[in-house]
């Protein structure tokens, strides 16, 4: 059973989607249930790869 | 043996932990580590380095999603590899579930992590491609928390 804008819906009865982003940056993966051309589910699933540090500096005397 | 100029390391590690306070610091009730949000934003919004503050201006909007955004949960606790400090949250970030589902219908692509101990202040602003949510969940799953990785870094 698969959540959707109309309640829970048997998942034989919708069309699935799936994407992947995929960069240096992040990883995305998403799903999309479609009910007769009807967008009823989307879920997304970011993994976060890496962050930018925050850099310390000192100065000489 | 030589001296080095340096900025110590352990001195990172006691940023994250609220060790020093070279100006005017917030008076604390506890010696606990501070609470922490997450709050989405859409993409039209600006959030960046100037944030100083969380405000819902930006924030997204729609079912099962309350302004502010959700808790953050713990932290791990802040340490050092090399010269670099890090720390970040124990544990995925996820909005919405399947008893709950979300439905945030305009376009989205930045967190704001925040400090909700200390009147809301921005701790890092971290975004990714642009989602909508339909009647789903969305879930942040963080980088390993280790000096090269981690949601903050201080190097």
């Amino acid at each position: 059973m698969i959540t959707t804008t109309k309640g829970l819906m048997d998942e034989a009865l919708l069309k699935k989607r799936e994407g992947v982003i995929d960069n240096d940056d992040e990883y995305i993966a998403w799903v999309e249930y479609w009910h007769d051309n009807e967008l009823v589910h989307r879920s997304a699933h970011v993994i976060l790869k890496k962050m930018p540090s925050m850099g310390g500096s000192i100065a000489s005397f | 043996m030589a001296n080095i100029q340096a900025m110590c390391t352990s001195f990172k590690v006691e940023l994250l932990t609220g060790t020093h306070a070279f100006g005017t610091a917030p008076t604390r009730a506890t010696t606990a580590a501070d609470s922490f949000k997450a709050a989405l934003f859409l993409t039209s919004a600006t959030i960046n380095a100037t944030t100083t503050v969380y405000n819902s201006t930006g924030e997204v909007s729609g079912t099962n999603y309350t302004a502010g955004g959700i808790s953050t949960g713990a932290f791990n606790a802040p340490t050092s590899t090399s010269t670099t400090a890090f720390t970040q949250p124990t544990a995925s970030l996820t909005f919405g579930s399947s008893g709950s589902p979300l439905t945030l219908s305009t376009a989205f692509d930045c967190v704001l992590i925040y400090n909700s101990s200390q009147g809301n202040k921005a701790v890092s602003v971290h975004t990714f491609s642009s989602q909508t949510i339909t009647a789903g969940v969305f879930t942040l799953t963080l980088p390993t928390n280790d000096s090269t990785n981690a949601l903050l870094r201080i190097a």
